[in-house]
C-alpha cells in the first residue's frame, strides 16, 4: 500500500439508526436497575421490623453485634460475589475457610512455630485449594457445582482425618501461648472501641475488602474481564480476554477470603473444630445472590452482596432480640433468600433490564 | 509499507482436516487493501473454517498462509489481531449484559496509572466509544445501556467499530446480514462499503449472493470445502453468482431430475459434508 490505512470509516448516510428504541434512562430509572437496590430496600424493612419490635435492637451495641455476624460471611461472600460475577460458583468454600484455621493451627504446633509461619502455611495451602479448584474448572470444563462439590467433600473428609492424625482429637489443641498469637490475633480477632460501643476488628476489614473490591470491580481492567468472563465466557475469549486466568484468579480470591476467616476462627476461638463449616458455603451465596448477583454469572455487585449478608446478621441477631425461637432464623434466611430473588427478578423486568 | 501487488493475506493450497472429516481441500484467496472479498457458500461448504483459519484459531493442516506475503504460523487470535487482522463472529463476540462502552473497549482497555493503581480510563474510553460510534453514524442515547437492549442492525455495526478502532488492516465478516431485517442489513452493507473506502481489506463471508454482489470486488464460491468459483466482479454477473450458490451444476441435475419425474419431489440428497464450524 502507498498511504497509510487510516482505521476511520467516514459516516455512511444512515440516519434511520439514529431513531433508536432505547430510550434514555432517567437518573431514578438509573439507580433502580443498580443490581443491589432490592437488597437496599429488604435491608430496611428488616431493619425496621426489627427495631419496632425487638427493644434491645434499639443499642449501638446490638448494631456492633449484627455487623459482626454479618461480616462473618460477609468477608467470605466478597470472594464468592466475585466469583459468582465470573460465572462460576464454589461449595467447598464453607470447609475451605476451616481447612485454612486447621492448617496454620497444627502446622504451628506440630512445628512449634510462630504462629505466623503457620499463618503464612495456611495461605498458601488456601490458595492451593483455590488453585486447584479453577485448574480442575478450566482443564476439564465441568461446571463449577460439580467440582467444587468434589472438593467440598474431600476437604471434609481430610479437615477430619488429618486432625484426628495429628492431635487424636476432633479439635485442635490450643495455640494460645505460641509465639505470635498475640499480635495475629490483634490483625484477626481483636475489638476496638467507638463511643463506648465495642466493634469488633473484622468489620472493618469487612468494609475495607468490600471497597477494595468493588473498586477492582468497577475500575480495573481484571473487574471488566470478571463481568465479561461471566457474562459469556466465548466472547471473552475471541475477544482476547484470558479466561481461564481470571477464573482460576477468582478461585484464589475465594481461597484468600477463606483463609482470611479461617485466622479470624483461629485467633478468635483458638481451638477449631474439625467439622465446622459445612453449610456455610450456602450462606455465602445467599448473601451474593440476594444482593443481586445472578446465578448465571455476568451481572451483580460486591455491595449487594454485602448489604445481603447484613441481612443475614440482622436476622440472625434480630431473632435473638425479639425473643423468638433460634431455630426459625434458618427458615427466615430462606424466606429472605426467596423474597429476595422474586424482587430482584420483578425490579430488573420492571426497569428494563433482562 | 509492501508494494501494491502485495495482497494483505493470502492463502496456497490449503487443506483442513479434522480426523477424517475433510473440511477444506486446496484453497486459494487473496485479500487486498480496499477490496471486499465476498467468500460465498452453502452450509457445510466450509466458510467457517476458513474463518477460523485466517483468525488464527486454527492452522491449516497443509498449505500456507501468508500476511504481507510473509509465511505465519498463528498459534492464537491474539496473535492474529496483533497484525491487524480483526474477526467479527456471527456471534459478535458482545457480552449482552455489559454496557456499550465496556464491550467496546472489552480485551484492549485504555489505562492510567502504573501497577497495582492502573484503572481504566472510563471517561476517555466512555466518549471515544461514543463519538466512534457517532461516526459510523449510530447515536445511542445511552452509552451504558447494556448491548442487549440494542438493535441487531446495531450491534453488528457496534461490533465492525471496535474492530475498525482497534486497529484493523484486515476484517473478516461472519455472515454479518444473516440474522438481519432488510433495512438493518442495508445498514451494515454501508459500513462494508465504508470500510473498503477507507483502505481495509475486508472478507465478506455470506450465503447470500445478493448481499455479496452489492459490494463485492472479488468473489470466492466455496463448495464442499473446494474453490468452485474465483472471479472478480467484472466477471461474474448476479445471476450467474445466484446460480453458483444455489449448487451450479448440481442444481441442473437435481431441476433435470425432478423435471423427469414429474412426482413430488424425491428427498434432497443430503451433501453429506458435516460441519466442522
Amino acid at each position: 500500500m502507498g498511504e497509510t490505512v487510516t482505521p476511520r470509516v467516514p459516516p455512511p448516510a444512515a440516519d434511520e439508526e439514529k431513531t433508536s428504541r432505547v430510550a434514555r434512562r432517567g437518573p431514578l430509572r438509573r439507580f433502580l436497575t443498580r443490581p443491589e437496590v432490592g437488597s437496599l430496600v429488604g435491608a430496611v424493612v428488616v431493619f425496621a421490623v426489627f427495631f419496632a419490635i425487638a427493644e434491645p435492637f434499639r443499642t449501638g451495641a446490638a448494631l456492633a453485634t449484627i455487623l459482626y455476624a454479618g461480616s462473618t460471611i460477609g468477608i467470605m461472600a466478597v470472594g464468592v460475589a466475585l466469583l459468582m460475577i465470573g460465572g462460576e460458583f464454589d461449595l467447598s468454600a464453607g470447609v475451605a475457610v476451616i481447612t485454612s484455621a486447621l492448617a496454620a493451627s497444627m502446622f504451628a504446633w506440630w512445628f512449634s512455630l510462630n504462629v505466623w509461619v503457620g499463618a503464612l502455611f495456611a495461605l498458601a495451602v488456601s490458595l492451593g485449594v483455590g488453585l486447584l479448584n479453577g485448574w480442575i474448572l478450566t482443564r476439564t470444563r465441568l461446571p463449577s457445582f460439580l467440582v467444587t462439590l468434589s472438593m467440598f467433600l474431600m476437604l471434609q473428609g481430610i479437615n477430619i482425618a488429618v486432625t484426628r492424625l495429628v492431635t487424636g482429637g476432633v479439635s485442635t489443641r490450643g495455640i494460645a501461648d505460641m509465639d505470635g498469637f498475640d499480635s495475629a490475633r490483634a490483625v484477626f480477632a481483636s475489638s476496638f472501641s467507638v463511643g463506648g460501643v465495642s466493634v469488633r476488628v473484622t468489620v472493618l476489614w469487612w468494609l475495607l475488602f468490600v471497597a477494595l473490591a468493588t473498586w477492582v470491580l468497577v475500575r480495573t481492567r481484571v473487574g471488566n474481564w470478571i463481568y465479561a468472563v461471566g457474562g459469556d465466557a466465548e466472547s471473552a475469549r475471541a475477544v482476547g480476554v484470558p479466561v481461564t486466568r481470571v477464573k482460576i484468579g477468582l478461585f484464589m480470591t475465594v481461597g484468600f477470603f477463606a483463609w482470611f476467616s479461617g485466622m479470624h476462627l483461629l485467633f478468635a476461638f483458638n481451638t477449631v473444630q474439625s467439622g465446622e463449616g459445612v453449610g456455610n458455603e450456602l450462606l455465602y451465596i445467599m448473601a451474593a445472590v440476594v444482593g443481586g448477583c445472578l446465578l448465571t454469572g455476568g451481572y451483580g455487585t460486591v455491595i449487594g452482596a454485602a448489604i445481603g449478608a447484613f441481612i443475614y446478621g440482622m436476622t440472625r441477631q434480630g431473632i435473638v432480640y425479639a425473643g423468638w425461637d433460634n431455630n426459625l432464623v434458618m427458615f427466615f434466611v430462606g424466606a429472605m433468600l426467596l423474597a429476595a430473588v422474586v424482587i430482584n427478578g420483578w425490579v430488573r423486568t420492571q426497569a428494563g433490564r433482562r | 509499507m509492501t508494494d501494491q501487488d502485495t495482497p494483505l493475506l493470502e492463502l496456497r493450497g490449503v487443506h483442513r482436516r479434522f480426523g477424517h472429516i475433510r473440511a477444506l481441500t486446496g484453497v486459494d484467496l487473496r485479500v487486498r487493501a480496499g477490496r471486499v472479498t465476498c467468500v460465498l457458500g452453502d452450509n457445510g461448504a466450509g466458510k467457517s473454517t476458513l474463518i477460523k483459519i485466517l483468525a488464527g484459531l486454527y492452522a491449516p493442516t497443509e498449505g500456507e498462509y501468508l500476511v504481507d506475503g510473509a509465511p505465519v504460523a498463528f498459534t492464537s487470535p491474539r496473535q492474529a489481531l496483533d497484525r491487524g487482522i480483526a474477526t467479527v463472529y456471527q456471534d459478535l463476540a458482545l457480552v449482552p449484559l455489559m454496557p456499550v462502552w465496556r464491550n467496546f473497549f472489552l480485551g484492549s482497555e485504555i489505562r492510567r496509572g502504573w501497577g497495582p493503581l492502573s484503572r481504566l480510563d472510563v471517561a476517555r474510553m466512555r466518549s471515544l466509544a461514543d463519538s466512534e460510534l457517532r461516526e459510523m453514524g449510530i447515536a445511542l442515547p445511552d452509552i451504558d445501556a447494556p448491548v442487549g437492549h440494542l438493535s441487531g442492525g446495531q450491534r453488528q455495526v457496534l461490533a465492525i467499530a471496535r474492530a475498525v478502532h482497534l486497529g484493523a488492516r484486515v476484517l473478516i465478516l461472519d455472515e454479518p446480514t444473516a440474522a438481519l431485517g432488510v433495512r438493518q442489513s442495508g445498514v451494515v452493507l454501508r459500513y462494508v462499503d465504508a470500510a473498503r473506502d477507507a483502505g481495509l481489506g475486508v472478507v465478506f463471508v455470506t450465503h447470500n449472493p445478493h448481499h455479496a454482489h452489492l459490494v463485492g470486488d472479488h468473489f470466492t464460491v466455496l463448495t464442499l470445502g473446494g474453490v468452485d468459483v474465483d472471479a472478480p466482479r467484472e466477471r461474474l454477473s448476479p445471476e450467474a453468482l445466484t446460480h453458483h450458490m444455489a449448487g451450479g451444476a448440481e442444481l441442473d441435475a437435481l431441476e433435470h431430475e425432478l423435471r423427469r419425474d414429474q412426482a413430488p419431489p424425491a428427498r434432497p440428497s443430503p451433501d453429506g459434508s458435516p460441519d466442522p464450524g
